[in-house]
């Protein structure tokens, strides 16, 4: 088979330098690129920017929910009067903020910003090939990205506030405008803007696939793959399972919303009348929404640790511990995390016995979770560890994985979850185990392949005030949240001094709304130093981490094909760090085996 | 004017770090001519050092946090299954503290201990199957143990014995307030459906029903002490979740079905008032209040009422803007405190009578009443339009 996709490989090669020689306008080479490489660079700025707005809205909202209620100079400017008439925002905007924040942080930036940033970068480099499959549908789906976050960020502007439902969009809330202005037109946008999401999302997902089974370089087999690949490649999977699901939920929504069927409507009486709908159940969209719900915290999340598998290695100077273990726990979190959705609904009044279940399900995720974490720390064990921001951000991430992992056991068990269900503790736990987890692994990502994507280096010393700082912020924000969530605070709430049974919880909001601050800040560092280093950066050498995997060995000038000559060919695994009998601590894929020489992995 | 300062001094010292980090930068200029934008040993060092000391920082704001802000967790649980709760609750989190402090501690040491030096090198260790097993088994186990006290317990909260001696009581839930319904001498709830809704039927219960007679349809809760109370939850409009923090207690309301949770409150109101920990909770809350009011009271604005305790039954899944203020105080009697007290209430059957028998008292009632209902009248028309 590989022998049958080299050749083809090759037949894009020509093609491509056919291409390359004819037209390379603007237009082509910025805009409308088929180049994956340009792709993801797309990808990643359009991802910052629509992280910069979701950082900011989240600020904004901790400034009422430490000082509720009260007028700021903030609101005024970038709210304006129908967010904050004369600077105090209003309850159901508060609640518009909430859920765009949910939705761009979670589609937009760590769906849509991560994986298709590296996926599309990494994935025909680092298996060797000369672009993806279809170089043209990762363009329909980078566009149909831009398009939906175009979308989504202009119902922000809507008359009647943008979706106030929170980013889970729950009907009837969702579906009456009568019930909060937010689902009028905001909502429609909201709907159409994630309907076209997804379809760009599935374009991406099956070219990821039929790239990685495809279009590996010779030798190149599936357990040569860095783990890079194979969490893309697994992600993309759980997307073409999941991602379908919602855009039904999505379209049911829109039916009932807009032609009057009861899906998920029923007996209801709202705004003093009986409305028709008759036999719909909110609960069914819950579980619409939560399959893929639950797996799009994995396709969240995988990258990121496939990022980090990939970074730590190469950093340690040493290889992954566990290689097979590693690919084993991605494929079983990827099963497991199709039939554990049910723990999001413990309390929606689904039939207990099935509560039962999906506790057992959720609980058994731990393991193969646990045994990456250890084999993350078993790796950095008698290392060498070179120490570069990238390396920061990817051990940053092995410690709020397992610092918001271990409290997923508090709430996958139905039992505990009875009272800390839609509380802070739910906030505080996804914030930090896929929320934070994948911003780390995005900046491991970005710190690590910046020079592969800008051919310059970003500044490290940048690098570090830009992770300790967010790093401190990130546990002073979230480890806080645990404590008011176990006292009992409901999520959501615009404030939690209306009555007094909460009061003595506002000193907290004050000190995590300061971290907030200080973190959100600090971000300004990193998008100083990423910008200014496109242009100013120091130039970077082909190989500048030492690193084995195929894509350094493609020449620092981006062309399209990757390769100027031959496909490399591949030798053996991708964690050759280290290795004894080898003069250098690093060993690329493309070098062959000494003769002899052992293959010390299983 | 508070928090206007805060801001500043957040800004200012955001600034005064920037600028610190900066000086940091510019005595580097020279001393080393690594500006490749890769680690060197002296940067392995100091970042090395830099994890070592994060190690300590999560450590330290652990144990501040447990301290500082360990206290405002709650406390006793008022319910019978609570305690069942707390137990599991509080196993898992000797738990998870341990596996914290173990791995945290291995991650950032290591980070520490084997930060990279020229002349050192890595051992080649890629595989051990012996140590991956041990790291999937012990999970395994831990876990399937928790999984097993977690679904018994789970099983005696949410599966309801039909034989026990139960009193059934209705929790209504619309934007944004809370109802309750009491069954009556029969025990059995009337029948209804939000189409019955009219004029002081605002629950919409069937009138032909037999068992809707004596039912009793009330604003505030009150739940006798040790007797077992099985709630049946309904909406109106959006979806809402019965949060019951005190209790252990919580179920979604859904509008189109009838959900339920059941518990046996186990303190009252007034003994849970008398707790040590309650009390000193309190004096915390009137403390905070106290000083807010003084503020308040400086600005020209009303001073904050005391705070004395009270069970409350809050709104937790997000149903509107108003989200944040639906609640029902819920009062815990002796048995006897609440015999008296719903004996007083009127009944569905006579509820309708006094309606009947006063039409023209009716638009007066009705007066105070259209406040409230001709709001969301004018909303349903400008929505129409």
């Amino acid at each position: 088979m590989s022998a049958e996709a080299l050749d083809h490989a090759h037949d894009h090669a020509h093609d491509h330098d056919h291409e390359h020689h004819h037209k390379d306008t603007f237009i082509t080479k910025y805009i409308f690129s088929i180049d994956h490489k340009m792709i993801a660079k797309q990808y990643l700025i359009t991802g910052i920017i629509m992280g910069v707005i979701g950082v900011a809205i989240s600020i904004l909202f901790r400034l009422q929910l430490a000082w509720p209620e009260e007028s700021f100079q903030v609101f005024k400017i970038f709210l304006g009067d129908s967010y904050a008439p004369n600077g105090v925002l209003l309850n159901d905007r508060y609640l518009a903020l909430v859920t765009i924040h949910g939705t761009i942080m979670v589609f937009f930036v760590l769906t849509a910003a991560l994986s298709g940033t590296f996926s599309n970068l990494l994935i025909p480099l680092q298996i060797g090939a000369r672009d993806m499959a279809s170089g043209f549908l990762n363009m329909v789906s980078y566009w149909l990205f831009f398009l939906s976050s175009v979308i989504m960020v202009s119902s922000l502007f809507v008359e009647s506030g943008p979706a106030s439902a929170g980013w889970t969009i729950y009907p009837p809330l969702s579906a009456l405008p009568q019930a909060i202005g937010g689902s009028g037109t905001g909502m429609t946008l909201w709907l159409v803007s994630m309907a076209i999401f997804i379809a760009g999302s599935l374009l991406g997902s099956l070219n990821y696939i039929v790239t990685v089974v495809n279009l590996r370089t010779k030798g190149m087999s599936m357990t040569r793959l860095p783990l890079t690949i194979w969490a893309f490649f697994i992600t993309a999977i759980i997307g073409v399972i999941s991602f379908p699901v919602l855009l039904s939920a999505a379209l049911l929504l829109i039916m009932d919303r807009s032609f009057g069927t009861s899906f998920f409507l029923s007996d209801i009486y709202i705004a003093g009348e009986v409305l028709h709908y008759q036999g719909g159940s909110p609960v069914l969209f819950e579980h619409l929404f939560w399959f893929l719900g639950h797996p799009e915290v994995y396709i969240i999340l995988l990258p990121a640790l496939g990022i980090t598998s990939e970074v730590i290695a190469t950093n340690s100077r040493k290889p992954i511990f566990g290689y097979r273990a590693m690919i084993m726990s991605i494929i079983a979190i990827a099963f497991l995390s199709t039939i554990v959705w049910g723990h999001h609904m413990f309390m929606s009044g689904m039939n207990p016995f099935l509560g039962s279940v999906f506790t057992f399900t959720t609980l058994l995720i731990a393991i193969p979770s646990a045994v990456k974490a250890f084999n993350y720390i078993t790796t950095l064990w008698k290392g060498n560890l070179q120490l570069n921001p990238a390396m920061l951000f990817s051990i940053g991430l092995v410690s709020t994985f397992i610092t918001g992992g271990l409290t997923g056991i508090i709430l996958g068990d139905s039992t505990l979850d009875i009272n800390v269900h839609d509380t802070y503790f739910v906030v505080a736990h996804f914030h930090l185990v896929m929320g934070i987890s994948a911003l780390y692994g995005m900046f491991a990502g970005i710190y690590h392949w910046y020079p592969k994507m800008f051919k310059r280096m970003l500044n490290k010393n940048l690098g570090y005030i830009h992770f300790w700082v967010t790093a401190v912020c990130a546990y002073g924000v979230f480890f806080p949240m645990h404590f008011i969530g176990l006292a009992g605070l409901p999520r959501r709430y615009y404030t939690n001094t209306n009555f007094p049974l909460f009061d003595d919880l506002q000193n907290v909001n004050v000190i995590i709304t300061a971290f907030a601050i200080v973190g959100g800040a600090f971000q300004l560092v990193f998008l100083y130093n990423f910008f200014v280093s496109i242009f100013y950066g120091k130039k970077t050498v082909q190989n500048p981490w030492k690193s084995n995997t195929l894509e350094w060995t493609a020449p620092i000038e981006h062309m399209h094909g990757n390769w100027p000559g031959e496909i490399p060919h591949v030798y053996r695994w991708p964690y050759d760090y280290s290795k004894p009998g080898h003069d250098d601590d690093f060993v690329p894929q493309n070098v062959p085996m000494k003769e002899g020489e052992e293959q010390l992995h299983h | 004017m508070t928090s206007l300062l805060v801001i500043i001094v957040l800004v200012l010292l955001a600034v005064a770090l920037w600028q610190l980090t900066k000086i940091f930068d510019l005595t580097q200029v020279g001393v080393k001519a690594n500006n490749t934008g890769v680690a060197d040993d002296n940067d392995n060092k100091v970042q090395g050092y830099l994890m070592f000391g994060f190690l300590a920082f999560i450590y330290i704001f652990t144990i501040y946090g447990l301290l500082k802000w360990g206290g405002l967790v709650l406390h006793t649980p008022a319910s019978a299954h609570g305690g069942e709760v707390d137990a599991l609750m509080n196993i898992t989190w000797i738990l998870i503290f341990t596996v914290q402090t173990i791995t945290q501690g291995l991650l950032y040491y290591f980070a520490f201990k084997y930060r990279g030096k020229k002349d050192q090198k890595a051992l080649y260790f890629a595989d051990n199957n012996k140590l991956e097993f041990i790291w999937s088994v012990i999970p395994a186990i831990v876990l399937a143990g928790l999984i097993l006290y977690g679904l018994y317990a789970w099983t005696n909260i949410m599966f309801i014995d039909k034989d026990e001696e139960v009193i059934e009581v209705e929790l209504y839930a619309q934007q944004f307030k809370w109802t309750a319904r009491y069954s009556g001498e029969d025990n059995v709830l009337g029948k209804a459906n939000v189409r019955y809704i009219q004029g002081v039927n605002s629950l919409g219960v069937d009138a032909s029903d037999p068992n809707a007679q004596d039912d009793k349809v009330v604003t505030e809760l009150h739940l006798p002490k040790g007797k077992k109370i099985h709630f049946k939850m309904r909406s109106q409009d959006v979806l809402h979740s019965a949060y019951m923090p005190h209790f252990r207690a919580q179920m979604n309301c859904v509008p189109g079905m009838v959900t339920e949770f059941a518990f046996t409150p186990i303190y009252t109101t007034a003994e849970m008032r008398d707790m040590p920990f309650m009390q000193e909770k309190v004096a915390n809350i009137n403390n905070i209040r106290a000083k807010k009011s003084i503020e308040l009271v400086a600005k020209g604005e009303a001073a904050l009422d005391p705070y004395t305790f009270d069970y409350l039954l809050l709104c937790n899944k997000i149903c509107g803007a108003s989200h944040y203020n639906m609640q029902m105080k819920i009062v815990v009697d002796t048995p006897e405190e609440y015999k008296k007290w719903l004996k007083d209430k009127p009944t569905f059957a006579e509820e309708l009578k006094a309606e009947k028998a006063a039409p023209a008292a009716d638009a007066a009632t009705k007066g105070t009443d259209s406040v409230k209902a001709s709001q969301p009248m004018t909303m349903a028309q400008v929505v129409k339009k």
